[in-house]
């Protein structure tokens, strides 16, 4: 028996596949902005002088990048109410998330400022500078400068993991997919249509970034 | 009603994560295999493969994990094909590590320097001479600090195939945790058991990579 | 007056010593060119004026500011120290004009406009008044130079150090660099330069310093130093530089 496909049962749902949309968007930039500003934070102690801090985030890092993110969501969303953090799935979604990507951009913005050529310190100091002044205005632009695109790579499998935050009920995407399916009964369909969804956000936001990145590192006018 | 000990929910969760491995393990070295092909695809000479090779990897590139397993639960079904939780996971995480490891080893076969291909062109080597003697070999080289680090992820994404109901060390924890009500000891110790698994990997992935930039 | 003196510098790299005690008193207004072959320490020496080497032993004064081992107030003395690079190390993402300004605006708190108006005057001064919106990458190697002199001199220093400035250089764009440094002289700045140019060290500076094996072998008015060798080592090292 031939299978009829039937993908008018899915964009019945359109409102609601929007409304999915919209908070995988969402939950995607406060993961980008909170988790690249920790990762910023983070790469600024990694190539600190204090070992103890450095010992700390680099346990962070490796306890991050070595485990699923679906289970450091069911952690934050069930395991952490045991400690009376009690948070509702959108906060759990969005905690892990940044803490996600934070780890993340910890260790490429590491390699970035790493990757400072000595002699800009050196000038930077000879010129009076603490080592403070040094990062801020010296090192840490060329440095996200250069990994930005690697960053950018890693905010697109960010926000296509962000597709589990459906297991704890959080109402993105792939939660509106599911909803859609236990009402038509059309689990294939709804999911093929949410998979191309998410491959459009998915080249939709490397093109956002790229345009950021153009902007946020723009600076001739070719006079 | 049933009482759980430390040990009882440990050794669950451990007899559980037999299968992580071994999935982990199939979906690498299926991937791998599958990788190599689109790998030559994609650095062929048809501009037709080469196209192709890249809208594939796009596509699992482009997409959620979790979206490419239940298009293949749910969708083989469709075309008579009757599948397991286990069956999917397998197809999807080898598809998906296929996909990501011939782009990361695009990137070491493009890294061979042009110079290499020009000097066995002049000594009269054919295409797959050249592929096979002067720039697979160096390319190899430093492929296996990435694809060592990648098993990582291989590792980690198996994670999402207890979605589909398949019993691995995370649904383990699920089940555990509707039994016990101990979510923060049963998920604290699953994200343990992926740490040991994937820690060593990542360690030595970095290592690999520190010396080949020595050897340099 | 004397404006830096170093008293027994001693400078080790694990069990190397690279600087075996240095004595060396440099006068308001001098010009002084440290001469020597590649390892003789000559530019650890420089360095160590700047706070960039940590100094093992002895003592450094710069106009007042004190500097011993350990004790590091080392922005107080960089504040009256300028420096000049090898490699330029202009700020890749900053414009000329940008480049000149940053320390002044971040380390004395000037506000911007005050620091634009000095930024622009230094620019003018090293001949480049038409460059300050380029970007490094924009520039000549002699021109990025010319910046990094402008960098310096923004912070009004009290003593310019250069350290080979013109080695990274294509030969023909030594010369344009060396005249801003020549122009500095003749205004009266205070310069400690490390380099390989004989000729320009000979009509410029008004004192050499010949290091040997980190020590001063030999030191003294250039006509004078290169006439009359009073060591092997010197009568070797002027015999294998060329006069160009």
């Amino acid at each position: 028996m031939a299978y009829s496909f039937d993908f008018s049962a899915v964009f019945d749902y359109s409102d609601v596949l929007l409304q999915g949309i919209l908070m995988t968007v969402q939950l995607t930039a406060v993961g980008t902005v909170f988790g690249v500003g920790l990762g910023i934070v983070g790469a600024a102690v990694m190539t600190s002088r204090s070992r103890i801090l450095r010992v700390i985030v680099s346990a962070y890092v490796e306890l991050i990048r070595n485990t699923p993110f679906l289970v450091q969501l069911f952690f934050i969303f069930f395991g952490l109410p045991a400690l009376g953090f009690r948070l509702s799935a959108w906060e759990a979604a969005s905690l892990a998330m940044v803490i996600n990507l934070g780890a993340y951009s910890t260790e490429i913005i590491r390699a970035g400022i790493e990757a400072t050529p000595k002699g800009q310190i050196e000038a930077g100091l000879s010129l009076g500078m603490n080592r403070v002044q040094v990062f801020r205005h010296i090192i840490i632009s060329p440095a996200m400068q250069r990994i930005w695109p690697a960053l950018s790579s890693q905010i697109v499998i960010v926000m296509l993991g962000s597709a589990v935050c459906s297991q704890i009920a959080a109402e993105e995407l792939t939660y509106a997919a599911n909803f859609i399916q236990s009402r038509n009964f059309r689990a294939f369909e709804s999911y093929f249509v949410t998979t191309i969804l998410y491959l459009a956000l998915a080249i939709a936001l490397r093109f956002v970034l790229k345009m950021v990145g153009n902007h946020m590192f723009k600076r001739r006018s070719h006079a | 009603m049933l009482s759980f000990t430390f040990w009882d929910i440990l050794s669950n969760l451990l007899l559980a994560a037999r299968w992580t491995v071994l999935l982990s393990l199939i979906a690498f070295v299926c991937g791998g295999v599958v990788g190599l092909l689109v790998l030559l695809a994609r650095v062929s000479r048809s501009a037709v493969l080469r196209k192709l090779s890249g809208y594939y990897i796009e596509a699992f590139q482009g997409t959620p994990l979790l979206m490419q397993l239940f298009l293949i639960f749910f969708g083989l079904p469709l075309v008579g094909i009757e599948v397991t939780a286990w069956l999917a996971a397998v197809l999807a995480l080898t598809l998906f590590t296929s996909a990501f490891l011939a782009e990361i080893w695009r990137g070491c076969v493009e890294a061979v320097p042009r110079g290499q291909w020009e000097a066995s062109e002049s000594l009269g080597m054919t295409y797959f001479e050249q592929m096979r003697h002067v720039v697979l070999p160096q390319a190899l080289r430093i492929s296996i600090p990435p694809t060592v680090g990648f098993s990582v992820q291989v590792i980690k994404g198996t994670a999402l195939t207890s979605i589909i109901g398949f019993v691995e060390v995370t649904r383990a924890g699920t089940m555990i945790t509707n039994a016990t009500f101990q979510p923060f000891l049963v998920y604290g110790l699953v994200a343990l058991i992926y740490f040991v698994l994937c820690f060593p990997l990542s360690f030595y992935a970095k290592r690999l990579e520190r010396r080949l930039h020595v050897a340099r | 007056m004397s404006l830096v003196k170093l008293q027994g510098i001693r400078k080790s790299y694990g069990s190397n010593e690279v600087l075996k005690g240095i004595d060396l008193t440099v006068n308001e207004g001098q010009v002084v060119a440290l001469i020597g072959r590649s390892g003789s320490g000559k530019s650890t020496l420089l360095r160590t004026i700047n706070g960039l080497e940590e100094i093992n032993g002895g003592a450094l004064e710069v106009d007042g500011e004190m500097l011993r081992p350990g004790h590091t107030n080392l922005r107080a003395l960089r504040m009256k120290v300028g420096m000049v690079f090898q490699q330029f190390n202009l700020f890749p993402h900053l414009s000329a004009i940008e480049n000149v300004m940053l320390a002044p605006v971040v380390v004395k708190k000037q506000n911007k406009a005050e620091a634009r108006e000095v930024a622009a005057a230094c620019l003018a001064k090293v001949g480049l008044a038409d460059k300050e919106k380029s970007y490094p990458d924009q520039l000549s190697g002699g021109q990025q130079q010319r910046v990094a002199i402008a960098r310096a001199l923004a912070m009004q220093p009290r003593v310019l150090l250069c350290d080979e400035i013109t080695s990274a250089l294509d030969p023909e764009l030594v010369n344009e660099v060396l005249n801003v440094v020549r122009k500095l002289a003749e205004e009266g700045m205070t310069l400690i330069l490390v380099t390989h140019e004989m000729r320009f060290a000979r009509d410029v500076c008004d004192n050499l310093v010949f290091m040997h094996g980190g020590k001063i072998r030999e030191q003294g008015e250039p006509e004078q130093l290169f006439a009359a060798p009073a060591t092997a080592e010197l009568s070797q090292f002027v015999g294998s530089v060329a006069f160009h």
